[in-house]
């Protein structure tokens, strides 16, 4: 049975991709939502047994995929409660997000090669988080990568979306290339790319801090950076949103971004066993939620904001992984998919309603004209800026923020990083509300409310960012850890190094207070006194900053001038293969002393006797230097 | 006898077809189809009933001799084990499917046209069956000519110039195996009395290792001119641009195979301990193929001649793959014969029908052909994927069991390799974005695939599809390749008594002997 969960969206694919342009719309809809819907059930009917118990695993072999020496690879899959966390979030979510399409993408020409696509990307990363080998799961996670570049390109006309595509294709892989290196050295210590038999064999390999298990866990890092858009391989995830909003919430929130949230909890005990990768993801995952926060904050394009937003709340996950608290990054990945899902399409109606306008500052009063969607949107932006105790935010949020301090891995920079952020988020995400939302009508369009195919989905998902906080509460609330619990017997329970219940509260107050604080600037920023804040702005100190954070820290030129510049300069410049050169000099030469030689025979008597007389002498010359000299 | 049908069927279709072509070029068309698809039917029955019955691992499947010339110690020997054995499925496969490619765009005298192109096939099944050194290289010269002429008469704008290079380079690398054969030949004779070309006498042959070295380089510049490596490519370029689809198919498809066939069979075996200390050159030679070829191939403005530097850079991975020394990058070498075969091949046919339809190569004058052809854009999606290395589809599993195999051999070569599989996503994404993506600039008149054309594609798809999710199919069945392998790969094998005796058991088969 659990084949079928990655297999029906590959086959669903498949059929499109045959079949797709003989089929009306109603079919292809059916199809796509239908294998979406039927993956969705059966992952819950597996799902039940492991509601008693996180130790039931499920594992099936398939067929050997390679097979070489000593070494095996199979297709073989393995569910247990971590990969049920990440098949249950993808399935759903996925279903979700498919339903929508049908209501955003019904106007579209290429229905059907759209759909063909969504479930290819949702095949593939099931197969991801399915992977009982690391080469399968390498299998997965370039498919991902694949079906990102079809999606970002989808609209494939522009150019522009083209060069977005490429873009995330390529600085994805360049991760991939690290994380290949890994599975090579991983594969030359232990002799099995299996995943549980690597997790098995390492600690009895190295002892902790060995420098080969550091560089193992470095390079896989360096794979999670890339699919999970980190510092320093973020660039692509800003420039994604060129697909249609849908695909964006499907790299978001379901598929794609979080890889490398799972890749490094599967692996997380080559993480334990090397301190300096594991303060490495935590150091990424705090500055990238900090960069990323600060050029959410001065975006102008709505997607601009939440892909921002992904980042940084993926730099959330990070620090959690990074201090140890494993399930706590898994529990940030189940709450943020469902608000970032919620926010994405949210936003999609939004653009859908404003006849595919993006720029926030033509939007504005929208709250009046599209009731609906401003309050799911509202439930939405209340979760990703951790609203206490009413929204899912805020329990996986507060969590990760309370333990980057007291988990014997974490640091006062790193409390400081994640409650920084907290009000960061806050207010860039209140500024975006408030700039759509709220405020005089900016448009002369008459926005036009979405239809019931696009409202059910974002309908249950406002439900889902509400409720899903409620598996885990902190101590000093309720103390209700179902979620962690449920995870322990993968994923070990974080290691706290002091508990004090009145610094738990502290931290929690501080970082509520914070949020208010960064919605009551929002509020002032857009609403309350808009000139006050464009005179700030205006200052040039503020201007250069902004223009830094808009463009995402300056990292595309940095990029641009260290690598794409040299490359594409040199591949122009030796465009004719300097190595021909050498072949075709040795051809002219030839041809040149060719021509010499034929000249000499010019048919002229007098050359040839003055050819004769002067060899003559020449030798003549030679033979009594010999002989007397 | 039934290695030689494998060499005479085409060489009889190649006459026939010529004949027939004076009264009936249709008939000639369908002789050639016919009997290169009798040759595909063979192979896959010989396929079939050696899977179904799997002999020890070792074991020749099928072994034929004649006398030739007794006096100078050659004759007519044939042997198959399973790296001939899907080398030879790969040839009459993509020969069947470049007659048919050839269906339209061959115009004028297509009788010689077909006659040239099976006796390639002919030539190209010889050097993958032969055991003999003296008829290894009269084969080796069989697939030239034919070659030469299919470039020189049929190919594009600046076709002679092509066929010239092509001729010059491989003719000289193919002197300088002469040289080494002979060489071969009389130390051989000289040291044990006995002067013959047969490579299971000549195997072990012992030799001082300075000798041994300039033997070794004597073979590897004829397979590596072939393969191509740098600083030996630059024929390929000209050639694959510059000949017809079919062709250029051939070429890329099944010659260069044969370079690298050469190097699998002829140059580690002959001369382990001398390939052993060459290795790192060789290992370097690839890995600069692998990025040099990538860069070019991305600055192209032709689309053929793009396709034509990826295959500089995917062969790369062979050289480097080969001089590994273990099973996993020997195997992975194979996989990554057969499956650059398939999608490079393939993308050369989606350029020729590109060109059949736009008369053009340029790829600025390309682009936004999405909307036109999706059926075209999509399966050239899939072969960019595959020349990109994406996993599921054959060159992934060809690729990675090289650099999994060559990282045990070299952390340094292995890293700088894998760096190129970045490069091939840079050029392979560049070929979908400039020629189906983007505005279309001007209204061609454009049918998508037609039936002729996807009959072409839909096996291509299919099998490098097969390959990519089961290549057991193709990794089973070269197993028996290995264990030579083990026997020669400690870097100092005492060559006198060593390893690898072939002993001849009955007519029909040879065990190789691991005498201790």
């Amino acid at each position: 049975m659990l084949f079928l969960i990655p297999a029906l969206p590959f086959f669903s694919a498949l059929v499109l991709i045959l079949a797709g342009r003989s089929l009306n719309k109603a079919a292809v809809s059916v199809i796509a939502c239908g294998s979406m819907g039927i993956a969705a059930a059966i992952t819950l009917v597996l799902g039940l047994p492991f509601l008693q118990s996180g130790e039931h695993i499920i594992v099936q072999h398939l067929w050997t995929w390679m097979q070489a020496g000593s070494f095996t690879a199979g297709i073989d899959l393995r569910l247990d409660a971590l990969s049920l966390a990440f098949v249950f979030v993808i399935t759903f979510v996925g279903f979700l997000i498919h339903v929508y399409s049908t209501g955003y993408m019904a106007e579209d020409a290429d229905y059907s090669r759209f759909f063909a696509c969504m479930n290819l990307f949702v095949g593939a990363m099931l197969l991801l988080v399915l992977a009982d080998n690391l080469l399968l799961l390498y299998f997965g996670w370039e498919g991902v990568g694949l079906c990102s570049y079809l999606l970002i390109g989808f609209w494939y006309k522009d150019p522009a979306n083209g060069y977005a595509a490429r873009k995330a294709f390529i600085v994805t892989r360049v991760g991939d290339t690290a994380m290949a290196i890994a599975l090579f050295m991983l594969f030359q210590y232990t002799g099995t790319l299996q995943i549980q038999q690597i997790l098995d064999q390492a600690p009895q390999l190295w002892a902790a801090g060995n420098s080969t298990i550091v560089l193992i866990a470095f390079l896989l890092l360096g794979g999670a950076v890339g699919k999970s858009a980190q510092l320093p391989l973020q660039t692509w995830l800003p420039d994604a949103m060129a697909g249609p909003t849908p695909v964006s919430a499907l790299i978001h929130a379901a598929t794609m971004v979080t890889a490398g949230v799972y890749l490094i909890a599967r692996t997380h005990v080559l993480f334990e066993l090397a301190p300096a990768a594991q303060t490495g993801v935590a150091v990424i995952g705090a500055v990238t939620l900090l960069l990323a926060g600060c050029s959410a904050l001065v975006q102008t394009d709505i997607k601009r904001v939440l892909a921002y937003s992904t980042i940084s709340q993926i730099g959330y996950m990070f620090l959690a992984l990074g201090v140890g608290a494993w399930s706590a990054a898994i529990f940030h990945f189940v709450t943020h998919a469902f608000f970032k899902a919620l926010l994405f399409m949210g936003a999609g109606a939004v653009i859908v309603a404003m006849h595919h306008e993006q720029d926030m500052f033509k939007m504005g009063g929208l709250r009046k004209q599209l009731p609906a969607v401003f309050w799911v949107f509202l439930i939405g932006s209340a979760s990703l800026s951790a609203i206490p105790f009413i929204t899912s935010g805020f329990y996986s949020k507060d969590q990760i923020v309370w333990l980057a301090w007291s988990s014997v891995h974490g640091h006062t920079f790193y409390w400081i990083a994640a409650i920084t952020g907290a009000f960061l988020t806050a207010m860039y995400t209140f500024r975006m509300v408030f700039l759509t939302f709220y405020g005089p009508k900016a448009s002369h369009h008459t926005p036009h409310a979405p239809g019931n195919s696009m409202m059910i989905p974002l309908y249950i998902l406002a439900l889902c960012s509400t409720l899903a906080g409620f598996v885990e509460l902190p101590h000093t609330m309720g103390h209700v850890t179902l979620f962690s619990d449920w995870l322990q017997h993968i994923l070990p329970a974080v290691q706290l190094q002091q508990e004090s219940t009145a610094l738990e509260w502290t931290s929690q107050l501080l970082a509520a207070g914070l949020t208010f604080l960064g919605i009551y600037i929002a509020w002032v920023w857009v609403i309350e006194r808009p000139d006050g804040m464009l005179r700030f702005s205006q200052m040039p100190f503020m201007r250069w900053l902004r223009k830094l954070w808009f463009s995402g820290w300056a990292f595309d030129a940095l990029y641009d001038e260290m690598l794409v510049h040299p490359f594409v300069r040199t591949a122009r410049m030796n465009r004719r293969d300097m190595i021909d050169r050498i072949y075709t000099t040795l051809a002219r030469i030839t041809e040149w002393l060719h021509n010499m030689l034929a000249r000499t025979q010019s048919g002229l008597l007098r050359w040839y006797i003055m050819g004769v007389v002067l060899g003559a002498v020449v030798i003549l010359s030679v033979l009594i230097w010999r002989v007397y000299v | 006898m039934v290695l030689l049908y494998i060499i005479l069927i085409p060489m009889f279709g190649a006459l026939l077809s010529w004949l027939a072509s004076a009264r009936n070029i249709a008939l000639c068309r369908w002789i050639a189809l016919v009997s290169l698809l009798c040759g595909l039917l063979l192979v896959t029955v010989l396929w079939v009933s050696n899977a179904a019955d799997p002999t020890p691992a070792g074991h020749w499947m099928y072994n034929w001799q004649q006398p030739w010339i007794p006096h100078f110690g050659i004759s007519l020997h044939l042997a198959m084990d399973g790296l001939s054995l899907v080398m030879l499925a790969l040839t009459f496969f993509l020969g069947a499917l470049s007659v048919l490619i050839s269906w339209r765009e061959i115009k004028f005298k297509i009788g010689f046209f077909h006659f040239n192109l099976l006796f390639v096939i002919a030539g190209i099944a010889g050097v993958f069956l032969t055991m003999d050194l003296f008829l290894f290289y009269f084969f080796w010269e069989v697939m030239l000519i034919p070659m030469y002429f299919l470039i020189g008469i049929w190919g594009h704008e600046r076709r002679e110039y092509a066929a010239y290079k092509f001729f010059i380079f491989t003719q000289a690398g193919g002197l300088l195996m002469l040289l080494a054969i002979l060489g071969l030949y009389f130390i051989h004779g000289a040291n044990t009395g006995v002067y013959t070309f047969d490579y299971f006498y000549l195997l072990n042959t012992p030799m001082e290792r300075a000798v041994a070295q300039w033997l070794m380089l004597g073979f590897l510049v004829a397979f590596v001119v072939k393969l191509p490596a740098i600083p030996f490519h630059t024929w390929l370029p000209d050639a694959h641009t510059e000949a017809p689809t079919a062709g250029s198919v051939v070429l890329a498809g099944l010659l260069l195979k044969t370079g690298a066939y050469g190097i699998l069979r002829f140059v580690l075996p002959l001369f382990p301990a001398a390939s052993h200390d060459f290795a790192p050159w060789a290992m370097l030679l690839g890995v600069a193929g692998i990025l040099y070829g990538g860069q070019l191939a991305y600055s192209q403005p032709d689309l053929k001649r793009l396709i034509a530097y990826t295959s500089v850079s995917h062969m790369g991975f062979v050289l480097l793959g080969a001089f590994a020394f273990n099973e996993l990058a020997y195997k992975g070498v194979v996989m990554q014969m057969i499956a650059h075969g398939i999608s490079t091949g393939a993308l050369f046919m989606i350029a020729g029908a590109l060109y059949e339809r736009m008369h053009t190569r340029e790829l600025s004058r390309m682009g936004g052909l999405w909307p036109a052809m999706p059926a075209m854009g999509t399966v050239t999606m899939i072969f960019v994927m595959a020349s990109l290395g994406l996993p599921g589809l054959g060159n992934f599993v060809a690729e990675f069991m090289i650099l999994l195999g060559s990282w045990q051999a070299n952390h340094i070569m292995t890293i700088l390799a894998t760096i190129g599989l970045v490069i091939a996503t840079v050029y392979s994404l560049r070929i979908m974005q400039k020629v189906f993506f983007g505005q279309s600039e001007r209204q061609y008149a454009l049918p998508d695939l037609g039936l002729r054309e996807w009959l072409i594609m839909a096996p291509l798809v299919v099998v490098i599809l097969w390959l990519g999710v089961y290549p057991q199919t193709v990794l089973g069945t070269i197993t028996n390749y290995e264990l030579r392998i083990t026997t020669f790969s400690a870097p100092h094998v005492p060559q006198a008594e060593s390893s690898g005796r072939v002993v001849p058991v009955s007519d029909s088969s040879f065990v190789i002997n691991h005498a201790p």
